[in-house]
């Protein structure tokens, strides 16, 4: 059903790498001081999703953590953490998409908007991102580092009319599952992926006779 | 034939005495019973399928609880022989202090038709068809005219300029459809939900005609739904197979919502454009919808008072 969710997962695999040999490019106009608790006790709101009075849970799905690299040794199947490579590289802030990257990330497809790498991932530890007022954020809170932007989509989320979900409307008989931003929306490429319809209506009405009578009329 | 008008007449021995009056009556009424016996005659078909107990089952609001349980018996054994699938039947009533309703957002919605085959899923639908009680319409932006809608688009969506607008039985406050019923096979319930007693239904769709927003099926065939995918979680007034030539309506699919969960073509929605929930709660998120949100209704001239709005994101 939710097509979108399984490449999210490989694409934040990604997301680390590409912290790597982008570049830092300093936000203009952030300012670092900012009031970081506001947007993090906002979101605790509902990323937390405990329930009280009898009610049962909202569960709102979130990464596992930060994404890992899956590299075939000799010796098996090893997972390395983003810091694996970028601790021993200095970020190159003149590069902003990955486009512009040498190695790496290359093929990873970058359009949103005019941000770049550093804009969302932390140079000074990437298997973390950062906020634009240098807040650190964990993989799993990434919700905070979206809602920074995205106000309009954010409140909507919070008062629960953006976003899919599963479950119950009803939460006295029972829970409800609702996705994340990086559930939908590809972090590289935030747009809704396009799709093609599958399921049509065979109406005898919406066929001309002429080419309907084979098929008979149901 | 009397001896004494025997000895009297001398007309034809077949007519004997008898008046022209009395052989008309005899005539008409020969015609009368053979008129008859050809307008029952469809009747016979129905006998190898017709029970006596579902001839003369009662009116949904008039059945006993006991009486219900045996309906409900009776099709669950139908659908077994018919469809060779088990499923069970259950009627929930409507949760008291519920109104059920429903928005989509329109500036989400891309017209990929998940809900249309979630429903079709969901609920029994003939697979021949396709049918389904949603119908996406694709239409040009800047245009609000849902007769000018487009379903039989196939190509990627979304398609520039235009918008997807999904429409389904808007459960309204004031339904024609209810209204026009001869025989009040169809009427609104407490929670808003209006229903059809498929029993009931004489197939006359005049609610058909009367809907507004094209909302109502009618069963041209017996649906055919292969034993394995038949959904065995059943309503009476929801998602029962039905039975061929009654009229059918998007339900909220109240098998699911009376028990608290979520529509079929709500969970279904990738792109996460719909939200439902209980607008007499005013914590629920329909209730913030519509305080915040630039909500309209469809055909609001026609003054049918929808349960159902569509809102985009400003």
């Amino acid at each position: 059903m939710f097509q979108a969710r399984s490449s999210n997962r490989m694409s934040d695999r990604w997301i680390l790498l590409i912290l790597v040999v982008c570049g830092f490019t300093p936000l203009s106009g952030c300012d670092e001081v900012g009031s970081r608790h506001e947007v993090n006790t906002e979101f605790a709101d509902f990323v937390g999703g405990t329930g009280s009075g009898g009610r049962f849970e909202v569960t709102i799905s979130r990464p596992a953590g930060p994404p890992v690299v899956r590299v075939a040794t000799p010796e098996g199947e090893v997972a390395l953490a983003c810091s694996t490579c970028h601790d021993v590289r200095t970020p190159n802030f003149s590069n902003t998409t990955t486009a512009d990257l040498d190695e790496f990330h290359r093929d990873l497809p970058f359009g949103h908007g005019s941000i770049s790498c550093l804009s969302c991932h932390n140079s000074d530890n990437y298997d973390t991102l950062r906020l634009a007022n240098q807040t650190t954020v964990e993989y799993t809170d990434v919700m905070t580092l979206c809602a920074q932007c995205h106000g309009q989509q954010a409140r909507s989320y919070e008062h629960g009319v953006h976003g899919g979900m599963s479950g119950y409307w009803d939460l006295t008989r029972g829970p409800r599952t609702r996705n994340n931003c990086v559930d939908c929306h590809d972090p590289h490429q935030p747009a809704f992926p396009r799709m093609k319809p599958t399921f049509k209506p065979r109406d005898r009405f919406l066929t001309p006779p002429e080419h309907d009578e084979e098929a008979g009329h149901d | 034939m009397t001896e004494q008008s025997k000895g009297k007449t001398i007309s034809l021995p077949v007519l004997g005495s008898v008046s022209r009056r009395t052989a008309m009556k005899g005539v008409g009424a020969t015609l009368g019973a053979g008129a008859f016996a050809a307008a029952i005659s469809p009747l016979r078909h129905l006998a190898d399928t017709l029970t006596v107990e579902e001839l003369m089952q009662q009116h949904y609001q008039e059945l006993s609880a006991d009486g219900k349980k045996k309906v409900i018996e009776r099709l669950e054994a139908e659908t077994k022989e018919q469809y060779g699938a088990d499923v069970t039947i259950s009627d929930p009533r409507p949760i008291p202090g519920t109104k059920f309703v429903y928005a989509i957002n329109l500036s989400v919605c891309n017209g990929n038709g998940k809900c249309v085959e979630a429903c079709h899923n969901e609920n029994n639908h003939d697979r021949d068809t396709n049918q389904s009680y949603i119908r996406v319409l694709e239409m040009q932006k800047g245009t609000m005219d849902m007769e000018q809608g487009n379903t039989t688009y196939d190509h990627e969506v979304p398609a520039a300029d235009k918008f997807y607008m999904p429409v389904q039985c808007q459960q309204c406050d004031e339904p024609p459809c209810t209204d026009v019923c001869p025989v009040q096979a169809t009427w609104k319930e407490d929670d808003g939900i209006v229903v059809v007693d498929y029993n009931w239904c004489i197939g006359c769709r005049y609610c058909e005609a009367a809907c507004p927003y094209h909302a109502r099926r009618f069963n041209w065939k017996t649906p055919n739904v292969p034993a394995a995918e038949v959904n065995p979680d059943q309503g009476y007034l929801s998602n029962r197979i039905r039975p061929q030539g009654v009229v059918e309506k998007c339900h909220y699919c109240l098998h699911r919502t009376r028990k608290g969960r979520l529509p079929a073509c709500l969970e279904a929605c990738p792109t996460g454009a719909r939200v439902f929930g209980n607008i007499l709660d005013p914590d629920s998120e329909i209730r913030w919808l519509l305080e915040n949100k630039r909500v309209y209704v469809l055909k609001e001239e026609v003054g049918t008072k929808p349960s159902f709005f569509y809102f985009f994101d400003s």
